[in-house]
């Protein structure tokens, strides 16, 4: 993975002095909040609903396992012994004071970690694939090319006052496992025309109170123009953005207000120019320094067939279970992706305790060559792991309550902090989650009903990605009583789609009936087994479930 | 309130003229973008120097051709959340080729400067708080830059390919 050399140590150093400042300064009374709010927030740090909260960068995702030993330690020492894994791939610690954030920093920047531009109207951490580097499907590894953009993006002088925040997906392949479609700028590696790595420029995407899916903006960008057509797109935006209303002021409203082609015509218009000048062309040697970093660790040769876990699997049923959900095929012969999930039935999901950190981190030393990713969805991976190692790694994780083999199933969910931590929400996530995966603890149903995506958002602003749900949970507030809107056929893959309301809003004390309604009727009209969930709704439509729904009313 | 120009205090002589004023005899004005567009000619042709206000909403693309017209433009910041003006400084450095006085006014804050002050901007508009020694601290806090813009091409990338 990137290491820092002497530049990029220095300038995270030097940022930790800079926000040293900026406390004290808010601490003497200096500066008002309102002055410290986007200083702070461009540090990650927010004020929640009971105490800050500081949101820790993982580029892209990739931990080191000295990384993530560092995390499971300022869990111990500076808050209340864990860490919750969010949708950005970060890590943030609920309960910091503002007095010790500066020396948390310090911290993490002894491991080459910070929490630079995670809030803010700024760039925000790049996000990708977990398995950049391990999947067999990709172009190129996503990780090199997020990591350019990383570096482009920080601090840049231009567009840290944004109209609105700005975050970016990167795949390396068609296979889109980043959500690029609902990003303000998503990047696909594709072949260029020369047969060389190039890249389309997915603009406009997004969640929040107006969903919409990125536009085809930029197609098959150069490698040496790569970041002058991103500074190009930004500019457009930062100039002509909307600033007069918080909710009407992402990239994407603009895209929706003019339109995808004349978007286009203006960022073309602007990259010719800025191209013109040269000095953003994105030189090969800088790729290959950064490549270099991200090259295949030293794979055993090996057979593919592992006749050992064949048999471990044959015999022991809760751990084939958990080779079929949470591995994922590698392209290397005799190892799999691992994913570790952190939803057990009733727990928090995405959340992991410093000893859960501890844990992870000593079993990606014994097995995975000592690195782990953060996903989207709120799980870890371990991306290369050898086949024979499986059930060893499996058996700890299944010992320490990282074992349940419900990958992509229904209580695989992704769930925002909701009303429990976050001032925003309108209602409650995290109960409702917990109920619904204790509902549907048994793995054999769960098994029965397949691959099924429940995201759970307390408020409008959809952080929990219900609108890309297969089956989406929005928490409303209603003259004070929570109520839950349900919406169907959601997907953050490469066909990305909005899902629809199913109709009126639910109780909490209906939801969990509700849903199990929904599994219910779809299990009923699915033409097969194979027949996933979302592939039956798109078939049968909206209809099924809303007459079962509301058969009563 | 006191201008900073490249970490100094200076007087500021200009003469701030509002629409509807008589320009004065002598001396060097500063108008409106408006006002410039409909008396070109005559701010022009008068003996003292010329300088123009832009607006957080005036892009820059109206003085394209003639920025040597200006020895000084003020970019207003209405907030200093408003970042447009950051996109307009950088195109009057680095493509229209302004080299005169480029001044940040509005809500400027100290935590800004150093952004500011990348994008091309040489003066500021600050309360007395920010003195010549605050300057200097708040643009000496990060000394490396990832991105080539306005008078910082030394970029990290550089130093690595040398």
């Amino acid at each position: 993975m990137y290491r820092y050399d002497q530049f990029d140590h220095k300038l995270v150093a030097e940022r930790v002095n800079q926000f040293r400042g900026q406390v004290a300064r808010r601490m003497s009374g200096e500066m008002t909040e309102d002055e410290f709010k986007p200083l702070r927030l461009m540090n990650g740090v927010y004020l929640q609903l009971h105490a800050y909260m500081l949101r820790v960068a993982v580029p892209y995702g990739t931990l080191s396992s000295v990384q993530m030993h560092k995390l499971a330690d300022i869990a111990t020492k500076y808050d209340k012994g864990y860490g919750h894994f969010t949708t950005r791939q970060n890590l943030q610690y609920n309960w910091p004071a503002l007095e010790d954030l500066p020396a948390i920093l310090e911290e993490l920047a002894e491991v080459e970690m910070h929490a630079i531009q995670t809030s803010g109207n700024c760039i925000r951490n790049v996000t990708s694939d977990q398995y950049a580097g391990a999947a067999a499907d990709e172009i190129d590894d996503p990780r090199i090319w997020s990591e350019i953009i990383r570096q482009w993006s920080t601090f840049h002088p231009e567009f840290t006052f944004l109209p609105r925040k700005f975050k970016f997906a990167v795949t390396g392949c068609s296979n889109d496992r980043a959500a690029i479609r609902v990003h303000d700028i998503g990047i696909e590696l594709v072949r260029g025309k020369d047969g060389d790595v190039a890249f389309d420029i997915y603009v406009g995407g997004g969640q929040g109170r107006t969903p919409m899916i990125g536009k085809l903006i930029g197609e098959a960008i150069s490698r040496e123009d790569l970041l002058a057509y991103l500074e190009s797109t930004l500019r457009v935006y930062n100039m002509s953005g909307r600033r007069d209303h918080l909710y009407k002021s992402r990239i994407k409203i603009l895209v929706h207000d003019i339109g995808a082609e004349e978007m286009k015509r203006r960022v073309e218009e602007e990259f010719v120019l800025v191209k013109k000048q040269g000095v953003l062309e994105l030189p090969q040697e800088e790729v290959d320094r950064i490549r270099a970093y991200f090259e295949a660790p030293d794979f055993e040769a090996l057979d593919d067939e592992c006749a050992e876990l064949t048999a471990v699997m044959a015999s022991h049923k809760r751990f084939g279970a958990w080779v079929n959900t949470n591995t994922a095929v590698h392209k290397q012969a005799g190892y799999a992706i691992a994913n570790i999930s952190l939803k057990p039935i009733g727990g928090v999901a995405g959340d992991a305790s410093d000893e859960q950190m501890h844990i992870v981190a000593d079993l990606a030393e014994k097995y995975a060559f000592s690195e782990i990713r953060v996903t989207h969805e709120q799980n870890l991976v371990l991306a290369h792991v050898k086949k024979a190692d499986l059930f060893a790694l499996w058996e700890t994780l299944e010992a320490n309550g990282m074992g349940t083999p419900n990958l992509g199933l229904i209580t695989d969910q992704i769930v925002c902090p909701g009303l429990d931590y976050c001032a925003l929400a309108n209602a409650r996530s995290i109960p409702i989650s917990q109920e619904i995966t204790e509902r549907f603890a048994d793995l054999d149903r769960q098994h029965n009903i397949g691959e099924l995506k429940l995201k759970i958002s307390g408020c409008i602003n959809a952080c929990g990605h219900h609108h890309v749900g297969h089956i989406g949970i929005l928490g409303v507030d209603k003259k004070g009583t929570e109520y839950y809107q349900v919406t169907l056929g959601g997907s953050a893959d490469e066909f990305t789609a909005v899902g629809k309301i199913v109709g009126r809003a639910f109780t909490e004390h209906e939801i969990v009936d509700a849903i199990e309604t929904i599994v219910e009727v779809y299990l009923g009209l699915r033409e097969s087994p194979d027949e996933r969930f979302l592939d039956a709704y798109r078939r049968v439509g909206i209809a099924p479930f809303k007459e079962k729904l509301y058969a009563d009313t | 309130m006191p201008i900073l120009k490249k970490g100094e205090w200076i007087s500021d002589e200009w003469i701030s003229v509002d629409d509807e004023t008589d320009l004065p005899a002598t001396g060097d004005v500063l108008v409106s973008l408006t006002r410039y567009q409909e008396n070109t000619a005559a701010l022009t042709a008068r003996a003292g120097k010329l300088g123009v206000r832009l607006e957080a909403s005036e892009a820059p693309e109206a003085i394209a051709d003639v920025v040597g017209s200006f020895d000084l433009i003020t970019i207003d910041f209405p907030a200093f959340k408003d970042g447009r003006g950051y996109s307009y400084a950088r195109l009057l450095r680095e493509r229209f080729g302004y080299t005169g006085e480029l001044r940040a006014v509005g809500n400027v804050l100290r935590d800004q400067l150093s952004l500011m002050w990348r994008c091309g901007f040489d003066a500021f508009h600050v309360n007395q708080s920010i003195t010549p020694e605050v300057f200097a601290e708040s643009i000496g806090e990060l000394t490396l830059v990832y991105q080539p813009t306005g008078v910082t091409k030394d970029t990290i990338m550089n130093a690595r390919l040398k």
